[in-house]
């Protein structure tokens, strides 16, 4: 099953901060005698448009936390973040800009 | 004849919605491309020739922020700002770590040349970013010290 999200979206000089949280245990193959379990890839979307594609590796710490930042945006922006794992697993969560 | 007819239509639907899975599967794996290549290179140089950049110049247009030393490998904090002009990607490595790449971003229209992540290193290690900016490719390195690896147990 997959963890809770968490993010906040804020506007800050002229742009938008995004930070959000995944709970993902991000298994090394060291860990997991070559079992690896980690998040591959994630999306951010505004207002259902995606902004940024992004693929990790087992390097990524556990329950990773990311900062992105968007050119200008608005109050009430729906921001979208997305994850899918290398087991097939995915989560979303969405937030509007406050 | 009545059977025959039922038969026919039993292909035709199981014809159309195999079209029609297929046609939805096919956008899902399109947006999940991994680079499969440069993630499972085990050293920097065929990271970065996985990547399609073998021999990106240095560049003081990547900023990178991290601790000089790291406390815990398990988690340490990296921000990356990129300052070149028309950056579309930023992929970040962790030379000595057993797979050094950990991470690459595509930046879209709406999207500025920045991410802050938390990254595990085994070592010491230098870290090396690489940003594409107007189709070329920049490179910068800071390196972190780690008193207590955090790759394994």
């Amino acid at each position: 099953m997959a963890g809770p999200m968490k993010m906040r979206a804020t506007l800050a000089g002229g742009n938008t901060d995004v930070r959000v949280l995944m709970t993902h245990p991000m298994a090394t193959a060291q860990q997991t005698k070559g079992e690896p379990h980690f998040i591959q890839n994630i999306t951010v979307k505004v207002n259902g448009k995606p902004v940024i594609e992004g693929e990790m590796s087992q390097a990524i710490s556990r329950n990773p936390v990311f900062s992105f930042r968007l050119k200008g945006g608005a109050k009430g922006d729906k921001i979208e973040v997305s994850w899918l794992d290398n087991k097939g697993e995915t989560n979303k969560t969405e937030t509007a800009v406050a | 004849m009545m059977n025959d007819s039922r038969r026919g239509l039993l292909k035709a639907a199981g014809a159309v919605a195999a079209v029609l899975i297929g046609g939805l599967l096919k956008p899902a794996l399109a947006l999940a491309a991994w680079n499969k290549d440069a993630f499972a290179a085990k050293s920097a140089a065929d990271a970065l020739k996985g990547l399609g950049s073998p021999n990106a110049e240095a560049s003081k247009g990547i900023v990178i922020e991290a601790p000089q030393i790291a406390e815990n490998g398990a988690v340490v904090p990296i921000e990356i700002t990129s300052t070149l002009a028309g950056t579309t990607s930023i992929a970040v490595l962790i030379e000595k770590n057993p797979f050094p790449l950990a991470a690459k971003f595509d930046f879209m229209e709406g999207a500025l040349p920045f991410v802050k992540l938390n990254a595990k290193m085994g070592e010491t290690s230098d870290v090396r970013v690489l940003a594409t900016a107007g189709g070329k490719h920049y490179s910068a390195t800071k390196e972190i010290k780690v008193t207590i690896g955090g790759c394994g147990g």
